[in-house]
């Protein structure tokens, strides 16, 4: 299936190949690098290139094309979640994804590559098990191993592989047992100039960090789970259980992972927590133009509105920007014409607020659309859906475990049109 | 001294393995370094080993003589204990692109296949796609393997192999009839990747094997939304026999059904091939349970969404109410890349409507302001196409992007006018005042697609604007010289057309401009020139066709359809390379039409439900009861599907064999599943029948007696209620009609217990009660007696030595069991008694029920108070349960 990986940077040098089956030249990046010319961003390059004799299928990640070579028929997808999963692979192997840490850890890269995929098809993909296999380099075992001549393989078979569970290692052992479940809940919406809501959307994930000795075999159950409109698991979950009793029954993956996510759709009316109001307006003949925002808390459930960002891509006839923020600090790049203010916290009693001016290049016409304001932010202790963990339960090991769950609201891809 | 040595040589090694690794990611060539590294083939050293790997298998091909080297280490390492170290080296030598050693591979992938462990099956698989690329005249041998591991019940190699198949031999369809339930069954469990090979796989063979569920649309459609979830039979027979017209084959229906809990998986390619499955192979009615799935992946990375988008796109042009529903979830946002934002619009443009026109509409203004002008431009097109067709919507579309065509930008304008010439097309009556409107146009617009489409319409409607036609000639006349070819070929048209209908004002500008023509740079223009002037300009020289001029020049022209561009994609197959790309990539397989009249569906009906593992334990089997075990699974799959007809011969098989299973194994011992004083007379006792696979592979049979103590007759005894730990399941026994005061009936119930002592609950009810009982399995039942050869035994011991748990105990108490030791272990489980050549040791072997894993128990006798039992498993839990209860049997007597 997959033939080859290249790795290429954002200077357009290709770091890294990998061959699964016979070598590939590298020539064939060639038609990759053209396509990155004629898009004009790097996101805009088609995931999907063909060549005479191969496809390139990529995805663009930290700054790094991934770019797999295959040659005849494949669901697009499957590589695609592939490369996904590569990536995501290494973040958890060295903390973080770029080009230097790559480098740096070629062996270990190789060789977790070289589990990934056998002939092209995947082997082994779940971290659990490549860790059992490949251990992720710490400095600490650096150290140890120069001293012991040990080495970074394990030399054990991957019990995971063959067992019912093949997500989570056997033989597990911690003097703490704990097992923490963040609710994460991200609002895309769509504001329009009125304030009105044109689309609004709940997306939600349950991210977990379970460190549980043996099996354990837990419940998690919710006193609403009505609300959850679609959901796709772990594969760790027990699907059946799911379906009959609304209940989450699992055996967890040792470490993090994610259990679960969601989406509560639109019917379900949406709170909105903030509201922006905005008076930007560009003249015809002057060179300046007016600009004006305020953020202020909306629905927020009593909770505090923490660490907003305010975006905004300025058209391209605006030279620069003088603007005054009541708290927080901002920066204008005149390049890429990119306003971003950091906030912070939202006092509801004294509303943060930008105003100032821009000035425009004379002699052009006034821009046809105001710029969309893109907001970020955080709540605390609040799922915005409502959506609440009734409990959580242990069975198959005797001990008893910290348990602990946080809720929390972020904003998405929330837009607010000008 | 020597240890310092050694340190050194392995940093040497660790050193050389790691710059290589660097210079083979670099791409450069490491290959002189060959013969140094193939000498570290045989190194103790686990990591030092793999980097070899690694470096073999990138360059054997070229330095094959060096290779050759290393093949004998690989030959050890295929028999070695360790599965790992079989499995990798199998791996390794399989990469050797070395033609010489084909044979070689053939003979390992082979050993491979039969191996006891799933994951070097597993490895055998992937060999054989490299074997095949190596050297495709190997193909009909291969076949046979991958016939051979097809058979195979570990979902572990079940991904695998079907990958292989697809590789080799796609068209062996037949190959996949005997494994066709089993894989839809094992589908839930198979790891993800394996999931969408597997998936693609089953809807090629669906769409030979089934007839069409499309035809008969209103019929399914009531059938499946009452259905899809209960297992009524009676009502689906009801059903059936109502409707002749279609059913849908219930191995159509078991794949639909199986498939349907992967949507929710969270691999975007397994729901993406679900959702094709839905749409190739569901009844119209059903495909519609895939969308909220997809819609969910537009949260994913943008290439993931690339690809969902497309796909939607396709689907969404022939079934709009598949995707209305989200159409929210289509909006465009400012943050998305240009190709999401185009194919969104795509799709927003597919679903629009009467109904949702006004809103879109509204959402399309937003778009058309945005600082992104390709997409903008598109946003015309979009509307264009909402306009041609939604009638309602026409007049306000045209108003809208007449309004556009005062816009600054440039581009709006251009493509506005494009959209607005081709709508005045399809409806010209009325439209002089925006003729006239975009001539005004023509002296600031500047992008010669506009160009070129104004005067095109100038041209075309020159009767319905007499006045201007000719001004804007004069004008264009002008500037012929500095005009862009496609503008300058309007222009001559335009002269063309006004030579023919108002040659008095223009016959001499129409002269200009075909002399300015006839030297012009470009031989396309000269061309037309000449063209156009014989045809309109009278002269001796001209034929007929010059009398037809006005006819062939002014004729009514059709209409251009503005439809979307994904609509020729879906003779594609959703989901593939080749739909993405609109072209047949290659190995791309075509999906076959539905056939007329279904292939024989008894081609699926399995005869020995036999896995390999079980075979190769067989072959040295010597006993009576294995032949009668064989024969009794023989009952299929099926019988899941259709329960009354198998339940009964279920019945009937049960008399016949349990003399010979009593045999060996035991008088069973009976428990109490319902009192009569809590059961208000009905009473009822249950044993463990000790049948393998009455019901199916997995399930464990139960016979359950039930009494009437009571002085009247008890009406319609059936099993309600099932409450099943997950994974659990149970065959009921068919309801009982009737039962006399003081009769009794046995009638026969399997559960699959999963390999767990969990209880079964359920309802025991008659006509007026209901009883809640519950059987909780003792471990030995839980077992399959294996007939094996002591000899078999140890290798399977030595085997699972390695790769399992093992327990052992010492007892000092009780002495009688000793004596017979074979007897009291057969009674307490059900094993299987292995001939042992030494009078101290007894042996024996079973199967988990479920999983099929091997259980081997050994009973040591050391002098007369002293045994010692060790019981090798892979099931930890089974197995220390067993040992627990093993343990007081042998010890009592």
């Amino acid at each position: 299936m997959i033939h080859s990986l290249f790795l290429i940077n954002a200077a357009g040098d290709i770091f890294l190949e990998k061959h699964w089956k016979s070598v590939v030249s590298r020539s064939v990046c060639d038609y990759f690098f053209e396509a990155q010319e004629r898009a004009s961003e790097a996101e805009n390059v088609l995931p999907v290139i063909p060549t005479p004799h191969h496809y390139l299928l990529s995805v663009y990640r930290h700054k790094i094309f991934f770019v797999a070579v295959i040659q005849s028929e494949v669901p697009p997808l499957f590589v695609i979640e592939f490369l996904h999963r590569v990536v995501d692979t290494f973040q958890d192997y060295f903390g973080v994804c770029s080009e230097v840490m790559i480098k740096d850890n070629v062996v270990v890269v190789y060789e977790v590559l070289e589990e990934m995929l056998d002939n092209g098809f995947p082997l082994a993909t779940e971290s659990n098990i490549l860790k059992e296999l490949i251990k992720p380099p710490t400095i600490l075992r650096t150290v140890v191993n120069t001293i012991t001549g040990s080495t970074n393989v394990g030399d054990q078979l991957p019990t995971g592989q063959l067992s019912v569970v093949p997500w989570r290692r056997t033989g597990v052992k911690y003097t703490n047992n704990e097992a923490y479940f963040d609710v994460i809940e991200e609002i895309d919406a769509i504001i329009d100039k009125s304030g009105s809501t044109i689309t609004a959307e709940i997306q939600g994930v349950i991210d977990a960090c379970v460190k549980l000795t043996g099996m354990p075999d837990l419940t998690l159950s919710f006193m609403n789970p009505r609300l959850l409109d679609d959901v796709s698991f772990h594969p760790c979950v027990r699907f059946k259980r799911w379906e009959s009793e609304r209940i989450l029954s699992f055996i967890p993956p040792d470490g993090n992972f994610r259990l679960l996510s969601y989406h509560v759709s639109a019917q379900n009316l949406v709170a909105i927590p903030v509201y922006v109001k905005h008076n930007i307006s560009f003249r015809d003949s002057s060179s300046l133009g007016r600009f004006e925002i305020t953020v202020g808390p909306k629905q927020t459930m009593g909770k505090t509105v923490e660490g907003v960002i305010v975006t905004s891509q300025m058209p391209k006839g605006v030279l620069n920007m003088t603007l005054t923020p009541s708290q927080g600090t901002h920066v204008f790049d005149p390049v890429t014409k990119l306003l971003s203010w950091d906030v912070g916290k939202i006092n509801p009693q004294k509303l943060p607020s930008l105003k100032g001016s821009m000035s425009l290049q004379a002699g052009t016409s006034k821009p046809d659309e105001n710029p969309t304001i893109n907001l970020q932010f955080k709540i605390q202790q609040l799922a915005i859906s409502g959506l609440k963990v009734n409990r959580l339960d242990m069975y198959g090991e005797k001990y008893k475990p910290f348990k602990g769950i946080k809720y929390m609201t972020k904003a998405g891809k929330f837009q607010v049109r000008t | 001294c020597w240890c310092s040595l050694l340190r050194q040589s392995y940093d040497l090694l660790y050193a050389l393995g790691s710059d290589f690794c660097k210079m083979i990611a670099k791409g450069k060539n490491a290959s002189e370094l060959f013969p140094a590294v193939v000498k570290n083939v045989a190194s103790k050293n686990i990591e030092i080993k793999k980097l070899v790997y690694v470096y073999l298998m990138r360059y054997a091909e070229e330095q094959q003589d060096l290779a050759l080297l290393s093949i004998s280490t690989f030959q050890r390492a295929l028999k070695d204990p360790n599965q790992l170290i079989r499995a990798s080296a199998l791996r390794v030598l399989s990469s050797i692109r070395v033609p010489i050693i084909v044979p070689i591979m053939m003979l390992a992938i082979k050993e491979a296949s039969s191996d006891l462990s799933p994951y070097v099956r597993k490895n055998a698989a992937h060999a054989i796609q490299k074997l095949y690329s190596l050297d495709p005249e190997q193909k009909e041998m291969l076949i046979e393997v991958i016939e051979k591991l097809l058979r195979d019940r570990s979902t572990l190699v079940a991904g695998s192999v079907v990958m292989a198949f697809e590789e080799v031999c796609p068209d062996r369809i037949d190959l996949i009839h005997k494994n066709y339930r089993k894989l839809c069954n094992l589908l839930i469990d198979v790891e993800e990747w394996g999931q969408v090979v597997i998936i693609h796989m089953l809807t090629r063979y669906a769409r030979t094997q089934f007839v069409s569920p499309w035809k008969v649309v209103e019929v399914v459609e009531e059938y499946s939304e009452n259905n899809f979830y209960e297992s009524d039979e009676e009502q689906k027979e009801k059903d059936q026999k109502v409707k002749d017209t279609y059913s849908m084959d219930p191995d159509h229906r078991l794949l639909l059904r199986n498939t349907k809990p992967l949507l929710q998986s969270r691999n975007a390619a397994v729901v993406m091939a679900v959702s094709q499955l839905y749409w190739h192979l569901a009844p119209k009615s059903e495909a519609s349970v895939v969308s909220k799935s997809l819609v969910r992946l537009l949260r994913s990375n943008r290439e993931v969404q690339y690809i969902v988008l497309q796909n939607i796109a396709t689907m969404s042009i022939q079934r709009k109410d598949m995707f209305e529903p989200h159409l929210k979830s289509f909006y465009v946002r400012s943050t998305d890349p240009t190709m999401i934002k185009t194919l969104k619009l795509e799709i927003l443009t597919n679903l629009a409507n009467e109904a949702n026109i006004s809103t879109l509409l509204r959402e399309f203004q937003t778009y058309v302001k945005s600082q992104d002008k390709q997409f903008a431009a598109a946003t015309i097109q979009a509307i264009g196409r909402c306009a041609t067709n939604i009638t309602e919507v026409t007049d306000t579309c045209l108003n809208g992007l007449v309004c556009l065509l005062s816009n600054r930008d440039e581009i709006v304008v251009a493509e506005s006018v494009v959209v607005i010439k081709k709508l005045l097309q399809t409806q010209p009556a009325h439209h002089g005042e925006i003729i006239k409107h975009m001539a005004k146009l023509l002296d600031n617009i500047t992008v010669p697609v506009a160009r070129a489409s104004i005067l095109w319409l100038i041209g075309e409607y020159c009767e319905r604007v007499p006045k201007i036609a000719p001004d804007v000639l004069r004008k264009t006349a002008k500037s012929f010289t500095d005009e862009d070819d496609l503008v300058k070929l309007q222009i001559l048209n335009l002269g063309a057309k006004l030579y023919l209908t108002n040659s008095k004002q223009t016959k001499l500008l129409t002269q200009y401009v075909l002399n300015l023509g006839k030297y012009d740079q470009s031989y396309d223009i000269r061309d037309r020139t000449r063209f156009i002037r014989q045809l309109i300009v009278p002269n001796e020289k001209s034929g007929a066709l010059s009398k037809y001029a006005k006819k062939i020049f002014l004729a009514q022209k059709p209409a251009p359809l503005l439809e979307s561009p994904f609509k020729g994609r879906d003779h594609f197959q959703l989901g593939t390379l080749s739909h993405t790309l609109n072209s047949q990539a290659t190995g791309y397989l075509e999906l076959s039409d539905w056939p007329e009249v279904a292939p024989d569906p008894s081609v699926r009906n399995v005869e020995i439900a036999e896995s390999g593992v079980s075979k190769k334990l067989n072959t040295s089997s010597s006993s009576v009861t294995e032949s009668a075990s064989s024969e009794e699974s023989s009952s299929d799959s099926k019988s899941e599907l259709d329960s009354k007809s198998d339940s009964e011969s279920g019945k009937s098989r049960s008399t016949t064999t349990s003399k010979v299973t009593t045999q060996v194994s035991v008088p069973a011992k009976t428990h109490e599943l319902l009192h009569r004083m809590s059961g208000k007379g009905l009473a009822a006792h249950y044993h463990f029948s000790r049948q393998p696979g009455i019901f199916g592979d997995h399930m464990v049979s139960v016979q359950v007696t039930v009494t009437n103590t009571t002085d009247h007759k008890i009406e319609n005894i059936h099993i309600k209620e099932k409450k099943l730990p997950p994974g659990m399941r149970m065959h009921e026994f068919s309801p009982i009609e009737c039962l006399e005061p003081a009769g009794s009936i046995t009638v026969s119930v399997g559960i699959d217990f999963c390999d767990s002592t969990q209880i079964a609950s359920f309802q025991l009810c008659t006509k007026d009660d209901c009883f809640s009982v519950s059987i909780q399995p003792p471990v030995g039942e839980l077992l399959l007696p294996v007939t094996m050869s002591e000899k078999d035994f140890k290798k399977e011991q030595g085997e699972k030595y390695f790769s399992s748990f093992n327990k052992c105990i010492w007892m000092r108490r009780g002495l009688c069991a000793f004596q017979f030791p074979s007897v009291s272990c057969v009674t307490a489980a059900n094993l299987g008694v292995v001939p042992s050549g030494q009078d101290n040791i007894h042996r024996f072997a079973a199967k988990t029920v479920h999983s099929e894993s091997l259980m081997l128990v050994t009973v040591e006798l050391k002098g007369s108070s002293t045994a010692q039992l060790i019981i090798n498993t892979e099931k930890t839990v089974i197995g220390s349960v067993l040992l627990r209860e093993l343990k007081p049997v042998l010890s009592q007597g």
